[in-house]
């Protein structure tokens, strides 16, 4: 089911079979060029498969962007162990919800991609780690798993190519921390999804300590369609070193939010005005979240440029999962912090001390300064304590949390300190008398 | 401890899913399915879970306390309201809306009514954020959600009471 009208701006490679009836059935994924690619490696080599994935740019769509091709080609085939294909499916990026209509429209063809994925590093087994609150997503794709087996498309000897192949779902039960690659692993074993030390990294010691190949759910629905038009193709769908389409989810202040498939290095201006539709009530742009709410934030100055992982970087930003969160003049900053904070403190997992603690001060003092009870020195505060935490946390929750409070606290510093000029607190620090955080 | 049989049937589907030295993988969905079917976890359960995925029954409540959509010791109600307001939904009412919810139903973050039937929570983003401010009752997404919505909803939970 499509929850927002498609865009004529849209470029239709992952959701081809969106809209179409009956899209979860094989049936209609076989005659809508479904199973192509698999077949299609099946008679290629490993190597010459990953080739095809280098050539075509493809990068994780988790949020990290790293080289697909290249995460693959880590894993040693010639382990002994058994080897797996786990998905990321535990999508919780605030302002990210892609996966959900790609496992909803197509489901299949997340399997066909963990296929070859099996192919590539001899792996038999593959198992779809699904939020727990997406449980009718499980379903879903466990309908088009039984369907997939019914019709000889999982199992043993797929479709007389000697390759075997299961499928399983998983499922979460509410932890952001859990799309972590190494605190999905823990997760999926039946612990507390705190992350693991690395390295070693998953594809040498992932699930049960075998070597795993893991992305995100929308990684591995590009890869079909990576081998039926061939990796240089695809790459040049996008900007160089960003191949391919990518989908974005527009949500906040414009007028019609969804989820949409464009090429990658499409302008975030254009993105807000032709495809969604321009700012809603006809009010002015004031800044926006360019990739879920880990991403630092852009000013409207700022958002003239290229929605890929290269271009976002060098504007001190990131891509992240696509999660584009567009914010009108009406918007309140300190606010925004605030929840975001409080977002990340809720999520932390405890293990280590800058996140757990890092994230309690920060939500503590921004909950004063927006209860109007702030100390003139609190944008400061907010700034030095999520600077220290940069960097020295055990994975990147505490990264995540201090990335979008800094560019917060830098880019809109006036309002904080209005915030904290109104506030009957405000000149308590210069008489030296310490004043306890809030509760 | 004794499952109805159609739990049962559930446990042997999950169980099955994992190679058997690994039957711990089983831990979460067992806990959440149970969930699901009996309205709470209890202390029989736990030691259910345990004895069949091979761990100690406080290896069991150490992943319960991990996971906010397992409810233990406190169980939520029938129908569990969750309202998110994270940033899409915040800057499209989702605060409002939780506000509205806990009025409306007399109750605040994970308070559940005194006849079990409603609960309420203030959700962090549960992956709606195009079609947002959304809420979840149970596991049920609604989209685009006003205040006026939310009510035609809520009351029709007291309805198919």
């Amino acid at each position: 089911m499509l929850y927002n009208e498609p865009s004529p701006h849209e470029v239709k490679v992952l959701t081809q079979r969106f809209g179409l009836p009956n899209s979860t059935t094989v049936d209609t994924y076989v005659a809508n060029e479904g199973f192509q690619a698999f077949m299609k490696a099946a008679s290629m080599t490993p190597e010459a498969i990953v080739d095809e994935i280098k050539k075509s740019n493809l990068r994780g769509r988790g949020g990290a962007g790293f080289p697909t091709g290249m995460k693959w080609s880590f894993v040693p085939r010639n382990n002994p162990k058994p080897k797996y294909v786990v998905v990321n499916a535990d999508e919780s990026e605030p302002g990210t919800c892609k996966d959900r209509p790609l496992m909803e429209n197509d489901p299949l063809q997340l399997i066909e991609g963990m296929m070859i994925a099996g192919l590539v590093v001899d792996s038999h087994c593959g198992y779809i780690y699904i939020r727990g609150e997406y449980r009718y997503l499980i379903d879903i794709m466990d309908r088009a798993i039984e369907d997939a087996y019914a019709k000889g498309w999982l199992g043993k000897n797929i479709q007389g190519t000697g390759f075997d192949f299961d499928v399983y779902t998983h499922t979460g039960a509410g932890a952001y921390e859990c799309g972590e690659e190494s605190a999905l692993l823990e997760s999926l074993e039946g612990k507390r999804g705190v992350p693991r030390i690395r390295p070693p990294f998953p594809a040498v010691a992932g699930l049960w300590r075998c070597p795993t190949v893991l992305n995100n759910v929308e990684t591995y629905c590009a890869v079909p369609s990576i081998l039926r038009m061939g990796g240089e193709a695809w790459a040049n769908l996008g900007t160089p070193r960003n191949g391919g389409t990518k989908l974005f989810c527009i949500s906040g202040h414009v007028n019609k939010p969804g989820v949409y498939e464009l090429p990658m290095g499409f302008n975030l201006i254009r993105m807000i005005e032709d495809v969604a539709g321009g700012m809603r009530g006809g009010r002015k742009l004031k800044a926006v979240i360019p990739g879920g709410s880990s991403c630092p934030i852009l000013r409207a100055d700022e958002c003239d440029i290229p929605m890929d992982f290269d271009s976002l970087k060098n504007a001190r930003s990131m891509l992240g999962s696509g999660g584009v969160m567009v914010m009108d003049e009406t918007t309140d900053m300190v606010q925004i912090a605030l929840r975001i904070m409080r977002f990340y403190q809720h999520e932390s997992c405890g293990w280590c001390i800058p996140c757990r603690e890092g994230t309690l001060w920060l939500k503590k003092i921004l909950t004063r300064v927006s209860d109007g009870m702030g100390q003139n020195n609190d944008p400061a505060l907010i700034h030095e304590l999520a600077n220290n935490m940069l960097g020295r946390t055990f994975c990147p929750l505490g990264d995540a949390a201090a990335m979008p409070t800094i560019a917060l606290v830098e880019k809109f510093r006036d309002e904080f300190e209005a915030y904290v000029r109104r506030s009957p607190m405000a000149d308590l620090t210069a008489t030296e008398t310490p004043v306890p955080v809030g509760a | 401890m004794t499952l109805p049989p159609e739990l049962e049937a559930k446990f042997s589907e999950i169980l099955g899913k994992y190679p058997p030295q690994h039957k711990r993988s089983a831990l979460v969905p067992l806990l959440l399915y149970s969930q699901d079917y009996l309205g709470k976890i209890t202390q029989e359960l736990v030691h259910e879970v345990a004895k069949r995925t091979g761990v100690f029954p406080v290896q069991v409540e150490e992943v319960i306390t991990y996971y906010s959509m397992l409810h233990s010791p406190k169980p939520m109600g029938k129908y569990h309201v969750q309202v998110c307001t994270n940033v899409s939904c915040q800057l499209t009412g989702g605060m409002e809306l939780y506000d509205h919810a806990c009025k409306k139903l007399g109750l605040g973050h994970k308070e559940v009514s005194s006849d079990g039937v409603i609960s309420l929570e203030e959700v962090e983003c549960i992956g709606a954020c195009s079609w947002a401010p959304a809420i979840q009752i149970n596991y049920d997404f609604h989209h685009n959600v006003t205040p006026e919505k939310l009510d035609e909803l809520l009351d029709n939970l007291r309805k198919v009471q």
